[in-house]
C-alpha cells in the first residue's frame, strides 16, 4: 500500500524573495529614481541639512542624509542601510531633485591620451 | 564608454572643493574560489555586500519545474574599498557566481579599470565563464591561480593553454587571504591595463 507522498516542495516564489516588499514599501511602489542614474561607485555627499519646507521624507531618506556627511559611493550607501541597489537609487533620486545631496558620476574610464589614473592607483597601492 | 559627460570634468566643484575619482577592479571566478577573501584581504574594511533585486523581466525563468513563476530573486555582490588619497578611490567588487547574472557583470564591467579571475587549478573550468566574458567585452584582466593547499603545482604556462588564453595575458599565483598577495594581484591587472590602454591609445593616435 502505498502512502500518499507529499509532493516535493514547490517554490511558488524564489526563497530569496521575502526582502522584495520591503524595497518597494520604502519606494512607495516606485522602481526608478526621478532623476539621476547612480553608477554604483557615483560619490554621494549631503549637500545641505534638512529643513522645514523638506516635506515627504521617509527614515530611510533621513538615514542617507545622516550617512553620506561622509562622502560615500551608492554601493556603499546600499550596503549600509541594507536596502538594495534599486531602492537606494529611488531614494537618492528624491534626496537629489531636493538638492540634499550631491553625486559625483564617476569619470569615464581613462581617455586615450590619460592614464595618469592608472599609475596613481599603482603607487598609491605600493605604498599602502 | 557611455556615460554621459559628468560635472566633475574639471575635478572642481561649485565649491571649489576637489570632485573624488572612484575607480574600480572587478574579481571574478568560479564558485568558492576566493573572491571574498580576496576582496577581504585587501579591503579597508570588512567586505561590503550590496543587493540588487531582479524580477522576471530580467532574468530568465528557472525552467526546471515547467511551471511558470514569476522569479523574483536578489544577487548579492560583495565589494570592498581602499582609499588610495582623499580624492581617489579605489572600489573593488566581486561578480555574483552564476551565469544567469550576467546583466548585473554589465554594470559592474562598465567602467571597471580591469579584472581578476581567480582560478582553482583542481576546477579550472570554472572560470571559463569569466574568461569569456571579458574577452568578449575587452575589459583587461589578468589570471590569478589561487594556490590552494593540495592543489597540485601548474606550470603557469600550463594554465595558460588549459585556458586558451592569449599569451598576453598575465597569469600569476596568489594567496587570497594574504595582504600583500592581493596587493601584487591588484598591482598586476594594472600594469597589464594600463598597457593594454597604451597600446590602444598609440593604434588610435596613429
Ligand atoms: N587554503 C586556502 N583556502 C582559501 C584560500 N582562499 C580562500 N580560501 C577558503 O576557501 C573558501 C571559499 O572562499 P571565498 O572567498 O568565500 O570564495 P568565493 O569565491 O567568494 O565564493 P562564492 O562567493 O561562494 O563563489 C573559504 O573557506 C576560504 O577561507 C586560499 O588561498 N587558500
Ligand atoms: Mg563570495
Amino acid at each position: 500500500m502505498t502512502e500518499y507522498e507529499e509532493p516535493p516542495d514547490v517554490h511558488w516564489v524564489d526563497e530569496h524573495a521575502g526582502p522584495v516588499v520591503r524595497p518597494y514599501a520604502v519606494t512607495r511602489g516606485r522602481a526608478r529614481p526621478v532623476t539621476g542614474k547612480f553608477d554604483l561607485v557615483s560619490q554621494v555627499s549631503t549637500a545641505r541639512t534638512v529643513a522645514s519646507q523638506d516635506v515627504g521624507l521617509g527614515p530611510e531618506h533621513l538615514a542617507i542624509i545622516a550617512l553620506c556627511r561622509r562622502r560615500l559611493s551608492v554601493a556603499e550607501v546600499a550596503a549600509h542601510l541594507d536596502l538594495p541597489l534599486g531602492a537606494v537609487r529611488v531614494l537618492l533620486g528624491d534626496l537629489l531633485e531636493r538638492q540634499l545631496v550631491r553625486v559625483v558620476e564617476p569619470r569615464p574610464t581613462p581617455v586615450l591620451t590619460d592614464d595618469s589614473i592608472f599609475e596613481q592607483v599603482i603607487n598609491g597601492l605600493r605604498t599602502l | 564608454m557611455d556615460y554621459e559627460p559628468s560635472d566633475s570634468a574639471d575635478r572642481t566643484g561649485a565649491s571649489g572643493e576637489l570632485m573624488p575619482t572612484a575607480v574600480k577592479i572587478l574579481i571574478a571566478g568560479g564558485f568558492g574560489v576566493g573572491k571574498t577573501t580576496l576582496v577581504g584581504a585587501v579591503s579597508e574594511t570588512r567586505p561590503l555586500r550590496t543587493e540588487e533585486v531582479l524580477t522576471e523581466e530580467g532574468v530568465s525563468v528557472d525552467d526546471l519545474s515547467g511551471i511558470e513563476t514569476k522569479t523574483t530573486t536578489t544577487v548579492a555582490m560583495d565589494f570592498g574599498r581602499i582609499s588610495i588619497t582623499d580624492d581617489l578611490v579605489l572600489y573593488l567588487f566581486g561578480t555574483p557566481g552564476q551565469d544567469r547574472f550576467w546583466f548585473v557583470w554589465d554594470e559592474l564591467a562598465l567602467g571597471a579599470l580591469g579584472a581578476v579571475v581567480l582560478a582553482d587549478t583542481r576546477r579550472l573550468a570554472d572560470c571559463f565563464p569569466s574568461v569569456d566574458y571579458f574577452e568578449k567585452h575587452g575589459t583587461p584582466f589578468i589570471v590569478a591561480v589561487n594556490c590552494f593547499e593540495g592543489a597540485r603545482q601548474y606550470q603557469l604556462d600550463e594554465v595558460t593553454q588549459a585556458l586558451s588564453l592569449d599569451p598576453g595575458v598575465p597569469v600569476m599565483l596568489c594567496d587570497a587571504r594574504r595582504r600583500e598577495s592581493g596587493k601584487e594581484v591588484l598591482i598586476a591587472v594594472l600594469e597589464h591595463a594600463m598597457r593594454t590602454h597604451r597600446r590602444v591609445s598609440a593604434t588610435t593616435a596613429g
